[in-house]
């Protein structure tokens, strides 16, 4: 069987990705792990974004927002004292289904530039109670002493970590890969290509358009619990603007409305951000420059660019 | 809470405001007439206040230092138009939402290495110290003064385009873009021309906030999100909608965190109060912002179109 290059790069990406914690073992790096840890939680956001980005039009500027209420749901169990995984992730789970789906109501009733922004007012205004939280750190956000606790296996240990949420990318590529395909992919797809059009064959769009919405929040609450365990520390910057705009960078950079666009380009950013820090102290600048530069040269990312089955 | 400190918390809501409309102004006409998502406002700001700080600071002169930034920031704003901005007008917004966040990382860094990563400190001008009495309420002289500057700006931009053949064609770009075009007007000039006041009136924004906030990288993103909640509950491209959104932004955040937790004692226990009061008053204008998208996606005083 001949594969397409965008399957190899796909192939080739995961097996990478599963690969990591075998060299970081023999060459007794544990730096990459903690580097990988991050790049495979981050994938999961942005493949959750890409939903909503790449398949439905919807261009969310505030998507960090579920990111951060999933390290705060961690944060804020772990704080007192609660260590148990399943109810961190019930609560991770929950905070983002409801909180998804009462601002997603409002938020999708507009459209455009407006639409960007009421998804970046929503992220800000639960920023700004998340500072003003005093109890969890406020502004400055606040460690924590122990991760989440599955009973067969514990979140805190870095080998363990990495494996679940690498399974969890796998599940939600797959889950992704099968959405996509459905009944319920094609009417959201269907929506960003002409939403008067499939309003007039029948389709309540707005709440479709809601389903997505929420199962995105709720995917990327769960990068939330990840990243919480990963870093032992949440604070206010995970649901900051500048998060939601990396998101939409690696999402961009890794080519929109495709299944393995967002892994690529988490993996692509953050290394590109880990080289530059360690090159230059105004890593920065040059980063706004490569992003500039990417947005004007190319506009179908990496894998857009992959010749290959069209999603 | 007393009627003077309530008058004075007023005041510094109209000065937030029109510090407010500054922005929004610029920003609205080109989201109006192009249709173009500029993140990046928010960086012009900072450059303006960075480069009218270090005019005022080696010169000495608030005068220097206003028509310094004026000129400065008409240049970069011309140059940034015409290196960059131009080539994504024909873009969707996604790419222009992320394009004009790289220019803010990068302009961000750029402040950080020339002016290093301390706020950069600029004092109000000695002829503008002190206080002037308003009805018998002593208010800070250099505030008023950005209130009087904010309001002349204001009423410049009524004229400008309410009165001249320029402002017509701004009113017709935004409602008709494409039609202006075919009339033979150059509306790439033209929305150079707004660029670049936009530019220059975010430099006059720096410059009059440098005194009293700090100076320093990062401080255009905060301000740059509430001159987008003001553009939105104006209504985008209505410069009419940003001045007025601008004055009810600035006061509902003012008076909010000032009212709040005051009335917020009254009626729960202290301690309670005092946690939810400034979380409350920092969500205020979000929370409006969202309620009137909800309400009205179109803002409260959109362009009269046709």
């Amino acid at each position: 069987m001949k594969m397409s290059p965008r399957s190899v790069a796909t192939v080739l990406i995961l097996l990478f990705l599963g690969c990591v914690p075998i060299y970081a073992q023999l060459a007794n790096e544990p730096f990459f792990l903690g580097l990988f840890g991050r790049v495979l939680v981050y994938a999961i956001a942005a493949v959750s974004l890409n939903l909503l980005l790449g398949y439905g039009g919807l261009v969310s500027f505030g998507h960090a927002l579920f990111f951060g209420l999933g390290a705060y749901a961690v944060g804020i169990l772990a704080h007192h004292g609660i260590d148990n995984g399943w109810l961190h992730l019930v609560a991770a789970i929950g905070v983002c289904a409801a909180i998804g789906l009462l601002s997603g109501y409002v938020v999708l009733r507009t459209t455009g530039i407006a639409f960007i922004m009421i998804t970046l007012a929503f992220a800000q205004m639960f920023y700004f109670l998340a500072v003003s939280l005093n109890e969890y750190g406020g502004d400055d956000g606040m460690s924590l002493f122990q991760g989440s606790n599955f009973g067969v296996f514990k979140l805190d240990d870095p080998l363990s970590l990495y494996y679940v949420s690498f399974a969890i990318l796998l599940a939600v590529l797959f889950g992704m890969h099968k959405l996509i395909g459905s009944r319920f992919g094609m009417v959201i797809r269907g929506t960003q290509a002409n939403e008067r059009r499939m309003k007039a064959m029948g389709f309540s769009t707005l709440r479709y358009k809601l389903m997505a919405y929420v199962l995105a929040a709720v995917v990327c609450g769960i990068a939330g619990v990840l990243i919480a365990n990963l870093t032992l520390y949440t604070s206010p910057s995970y649901m900051a603007w500048t998060t939601s705009g990396e998101l939409v960078v690696m999402v961009v950079l890794g080519g929109l409305g495709t299944i393995m666009g967002p892994v690529a380009g988490a993996v692509a950013f953050l290394i590109l951000e880990e080289v530059l820090k360690g090159q230059t102290e105004h890593w920065m600048l040059y980063l706004g420059l490569i992003i500039v530069v990417i947005v004007m040269v190319s506009r179908r990312g990496i894998f857009g660019n992959l010749p290959g089955a069209s999603r | 809470m007393s009627l003077t400190l309530f008058f004075a918390q007023a005041l510094n809501g109209i000065q937030l405001g029109v510090l407010l409309f500054l922005l929004a102004a610029g920003l609205t006409l080109v989201f109006g007439i192009m249709n173009f998502v500029n993140l990046a406002h928010g960086s012009l700001y900072m450059m303006g206040a960075f480069i009218a700080a270090t005019i005022y600071n080696y010169s000495g002169s608030f005068m220097l230092a206003a028509v310094g930034v004026v000129v400065a920031m008409i240049v970069i704003g011309v140059a940034l138009d015409r290196i960059a901005l131009s080539r994504l007008y024909d873009r969707d917004h996604l790419d222009q939402v992320l394009a004009t966040f790289g220019m803010i990382l990068f302009f961000n860094e750029l402040t950080r290495m020339i002016w290093g990563p301390s706020p950069y400190n600029m004092q109000v001008p000695p002829m503008f110290e002190g206080t002037i009495d308003l009805f018998g309420i002593a208010y800070p002289l250099y505030r008023f003064i950005i209130i009087l500057v904010g309001l002349a700006v204001a009423l410049g931009c009524y004229l400008l385009i309410h009165k001249t053949r320029i402002g017509m064609l701004i009113r017709a770009g935004s409602s008709n873009r494409m039609m202006v075009g075919a009339l033979g007007v150059n509306i790439r000039m033209l929305n150079t021309m707004l660029f670049a006041l936009g530019a220059a009136l975010a430099g006059i924004a720096g410059l009059m906030a440098g005194p009293i906030l700090s100076v320093q990288t990062g401080m255009g993103e905060p301000v740059l999100i509430l001159t987008m909640v003001v553009i939105v509950i104006g209504g985008i491209g209505s410069v009419r909608g940003a001045f007025l959104a601008a004055l009810i932004v600035g006061l509902v955040d003012t008076l909010g965190r000032s009212i709040l937790p005051w009335i917020l004692r009254e009626v729960l226990s202290p301690s309670a109060a005092n946690a939810a009061g400034p979380a409350i008053a920092s969500m205020l204008i979000y929370v409006m912002m969202a309620l009137i998208l909800a309400l009205r996606p179109q803002g409260l005083f959109p362009v009269r179109h046709g």
